[in-house]
């Protein structure tokens, strides 16, 4: 058995509270608060760093159901790492129906509880044996993927030119993969709806790019992988989504910098060199895109942003943008741009915008 | 041929009605709608004479009440009094003449007012059995004890007398009323038990014998042997008379100028209040009361009513007080809280009346109910037409939900409750003359919801403080339900022993004990319950029950409750009581 440097830091914890029980004091439980409003921006890496605020679970009638759930989280992480196994967070969720009382009533509970540990331990939940059950995005283009074969540790190597109408998926665990690419560029896009019509044109031959689906936020191998690939071959990353406040500052935002909710893990997950080429609200006046009207959420989200996201709060360009949408009082999808004819897109749109950097945003 | 006038044939039909004749007709006016209730008004007329009669002679009641079921539906009833008895000459016309007694022409606060009710019992009993009343009565142990055979001659409401007889009797004085009657005997809400029994509760002076038809004996035993204030008579208020009531009394007045009149025979007239309304009414205050004609009597009253005159005396009325109301809750009632309020005397229409109310809260008192309510006047409770009654109507009209209850609108609120609401005055406005609900003046409903506001706000402390209490509680056993879970994940974690899991969750627990305080608890603490009185006059499936199992266990862990052997014991707790506060 190795001994990894998580389980002593978990047996570290747990042998503080037991001393506080002896000493008769109240045992307390601290892990750093994990929100926009416990982030900072550091343009210097690029990404949202942690700050110092925590909350702190003891015997009260708020907080003592989590703290034992804590507990017992760290103990599951514990016997995972000393097993060498690994579990789903769903799985983890279903270990809890035996604690009894202090099981999870839904899953959304136990991620809490384990992006908690995470945080506490500051390590990313993989080194703690937990894994997420969701698959990391597509991807077609011009990129070899360097794997192995499970059974037989054979190198395997995926050519992702050659999935035809399908593409390559990005597996849970990207941290041992390797890379052979001549591509220019990563395009990284919202829709699934928008990678299928680029890849089913080969518009990454003509372009010579990586081809990336997201399909909404991205997942955390996602963006992992993203963030290897564009560091190990110097590949500039551009970001295609909906015209939208979630399309720029859940899905672009937390490509680039993270979220507040995992910022202890930020510093893997992020990809500080990505830049939004559209669709940008300039674009929806330029091209004279078919749109819909903001909800009342979507204005909601804009105003939250404008007053608490510290990364658009260093951004004059995303606050102008903002402005401008809440204004405008519309978004627009990718696939509007399919109004000024199909192919009108890869043909017109993604070249123009790629010539024209001053037209992207931050 | 010329036809008569129809007139002179009805003529024929046209003369006097006699009371008595009224009342064979109309007996649910005086509370005799039906054989249960008719039973019940009975005893109920002939136990309120009794209390009257005793406590006007300043002794302690000890009354006998015996109901024997003749079969048929006929019962005996059998109400003897050690009161002052009453002097030969008057037996026949106070049992067997309606409408012939001293209460009507006085104000003070006694439990009859009209001299109507033991007459009207007699009268049934004729009418149901043709039995005559049988009465047995002595003044002293000088004089010999008269034994009375009575009949009423419904023809002319006069007593018609049987037999007249003088008879041995072991009492030195006292009064006993035998009738027999039809009738119909049950357990229940609105039993001559529950009467018997709710009547017992606010007299606490008064000892009653009861033997019910089943030949079961109870005997509600005094609790204190101080007699209540005694009831005085006040004149009337210038500001109660009307007109009529008027006329009458300045034709019957002694006096000789109209001023002299006013002084000797209202409560609270001086000479120059006398004087200020005879100005008022522009009557020169030497008039002869005999020369004050109809339209001078209605000067009279505008002078009245147009003079400043002050309240009529409250002290003529007589509380039960408090202490002594809640006692008497407490020893029906099985509750967690207890409260009572005895109001400060007030006026109605010239009449001064107090209120007095008093709750239990909680405890083995049912929550998904609308509240209990017990409503007295002058000590006697009322059971029937509680819809009726100003009572209910300033139970309604007062917001409950501020006081920890629920309540829909217009409707009693619903809740672990039983109420109290005691009304004693010189004069109580019944919206009847059977007498079971309080009419709706303005002052007394006012006065009632005062009353129930009070003691509503004394509740809602005490529902808010047992609603924290629950909570903390609650949040208590929530945080115990995590610690073994904290003690096991720790055991994983840090692979000891199961002795070292037992060891950090006893810690635990202290831990929390020290950090929450203690929890205080909540209960039933009731030394004054009396299971076996709390049992009489509950509907008869209960009654069994609760002899069989709950009551004897309830007896075990309260306290004795000897009512049965004699008085003595429930004295002494009555003195743990008084040391306790």
């Amino acid at each position: 058995m190795k001994k990894s440097p998580v389980i002593a830091d978990i047996k570290d914890i747990a042998d503080g509270i037991y001393k506080k029980i002896l000493k008769k004091k109240q045992p307390e439980l601290e892990t750093p608060l994990r929100s926009l409003s416990n982030v900072k921006y550091d343009p210097k890496s690029g990404h949202f760093q942690i700050l110092k605020k925590m909350k702190n679970r003891t015997l009260t009638v708020n907080t003592i159901k989590t703290f034992a759930q804590t507990l017992r989280m760290m103990g599951l992480s514990k016997d995972l790492i000393e097993a060498e196994d690994i579990a789903t967070k769903r799985e983890a969720y279903y270990v809890s129906k035996n604690w009894g009382d202090a099981r999870f009533s839904e899953q959304p509970d136990s991620d809490a509880v384990m992006d908690d540990v995470e945080a506490m331990l500051m390590v990313n939940r993989e080194k703690m044996g937990f894994i997420p059950e969701e698959k990391g995005g597509d991807i077609a283009g011009k990129l070899i993927v360097v794997d192995k074969d499970s059974d037989t540790g054979k190198t395997l190597k995926i050519d992702c030119t050659k999935f035809g109408s399908g593409a390559y998926s990005i597996p849970s665990s990207v941290e041992e993969l390797k890379f052979e690419t001549n591509a220019k560029f990563i395009l990284a896009i919202e829709t699934a709806g928008m990678f299928q019509r680029l890849a089913k044109h080969n518009y990454w031959k003509k372009a010579n790019c990586i081809l990336i689906s997201m399909g909404g936020v991205p997942s955390r191998a996602c963006r992992r992988f993203i963030r290897r690939l564009s560091d190990e071959k110097k590949l500039p990353v551009y970001v295609f989504t909906d015209g939208d406040p979630y399309g720029f500052f859940s899905i672009y935002r937390t490509l680039k910098v993270g979220s507040g909710n995992a910022a202890h893990i930020n510093k893997y997950f992020c990809v500080p060199n990505a830049k939004f080429i559209g669709v940008t609200p300039q674009d929806i006046i330029e091209y004279k895109l078919p749109t819909h009207p903001l909800k009342d959420v979507d204005l909601k989200k804009i105003k939250d942003v404008l007053k608490n996201d510290p990364f658009c709060a260093h951004y004059k360009e995303w606050q102008k943008a903002l402005n401008q949408m809440f204004k405008m009082k519309v978004r627009v999808e990718q696939q509007a741009f399919a109004a000024q004819g199909l192919n009108f897109v890869l043909e017109k749109y993604l070249p123009e915008k790629l010539k024209n950097p001053k037209s992207w945003l931050p | 041929m010329a036809k008569k006038p129809i007139a002179h044939s009805m003529a024929e039909q046209q003369r006097d009605i006699s009371i008595s004749q009224f009342f064979e007709r109309n007996r649910h006016l005086l509370g005799f709608d039906n054989k249960r209730k008719s039973l019940l008004t009975t005893i109920k007329e002939a136990v309120d004479n009794s209390l009257d009669a005793c406590e006007e002679a300043e002794v302690l009641p000890e009354i006998i009440v015996e109901v024997v079921d003749m079969g048929g539906d006929r019962f005996r009833v059998i109400v003897e009094d050690n009161g002052p008895g009453i002097v030969k000459k008057q037996i026949p016309s106070i049992f067997a003449k309606l409408l012939y007694g001293s209460k009507f022409f006085k104000l003070s606060q006694t439990r009859g007012q009209q001299g109507i009710g033991i007459s009207a019992s007699v009268l049934y009993a004729q009418l149901t059995t043709g039995k005559p009343a049988k009465i047995t009565s002595r003044i002293s142990a000088k004089d010999p004890a008269h034994y009375y055979e009575l009949h009423i001659d419904t023809n002319t409401n006069k007593p018609d007398i049987v037999k007249d007889d003088v008879i041995k009797w072991k009492k030195d004085h006292g009064t006993r009323i035998e009738l027999e009657l039809e009738g119909s005997y049950q357990q229940g809400s609105q039993s001559v038990d529950q009467y018997l029994k709710q009547t017992a509760i606010v007299n606490p002076h008064v000892t009653i014998i009861y033997t019910n038809p089943r030949a079961e004996q109870f005997i509600f035993a005094r609790a204190t042997d101080v007699l209540p204030a005694k009831a005085k008579e006040i004149k009337p208020h210038p500001y109660g008379v009307e007109l009529g009531v008027l006329m009458r009394m300045i034709k019957n007045t002694e006096a000789r100028t109209v001023q002299s009149f006013l002084c000797t025979e209202f409560s609270r007239v001086g000479p120059s209040t006398a004087k200020e309304i005879c100005s008022h009414a522009s009557l020169l205050p030497g008039t002869r009361p005999a020369n004050v004609n109809r339209d001078m009597a209605d000067k009279l009253m505008n002078g009245i009513s147009a003079t400043k005159i002050i309240a009529p005396p409250t002290d003529c009325i007589s509380a039960i007080g408090e202490e002594l109301l809640e006692k008497g809750i407490r020893k029906e009632i099985n509750a967690e809280f207890y409260c009572s309020v005895s109001r400060r005397p007030d006026v109605y229409r010239g009449n001064p009346f107090v209120i007095e109310a008093g709750l239990a809260y909680g405890g083995e008192l049912s929550g998904d109910d609308s509240i209990k309510v017990l409503r007295y006047a002058n000590r006697v409770p009322l059971l029937f037409q509680q819809g009726a009654c100003s009572v209910s109507k300033s139970i309604i009209a007062t917001g409950w939900k501020k006081y920890g209850l629920t309540q829909s609108r217009g409707a009693l609120p619903v809740g672990p409750m039983s109420l109290v609401v005691h009304i004693g005055s010189v004069w109580v406005p019944f919206t009847s003359e059977s007498k079971e609900a309080v009419a709706h003046y303005p002052e007394i409903i006012k006065e009632i919801k005062l009353a129930l506001q009070d003691i509503g706000r004394k509740l809602a402390t005490y529902v808010r403080k047992k609603h924290s209490i629950q909570m903390e509680g609650k949040k208590r056993s929530y945080l115990e339900k995590y610690i073994p879970h904290v003690a096991a994940a720790l055991k994983e974690l840090l692979a000891y022993k199961d002795s070292d899991e037992e060891k950090v969750r006893e810690m635990l627990e202290n831990i929390l004990e020290h950090k929450r305080g203690e929890l205080e608890e909540i209960k039933v603490d009731n030394p004054g319950y009396d299971a076996d009185l709390a049992a009489i006059g509950k509907d008869e499936k209960k009654v069994d029950g609760a002899e069989k199992g709950n009551a004897a266990e309830a007896k075990e862990d309260v306290e004795p409750a000897d009512t049965k052997e004699d008085a003595d014991p429930k004295d002494d707790k009555q003195t743990t009581l008084g040391e306790k506060k």
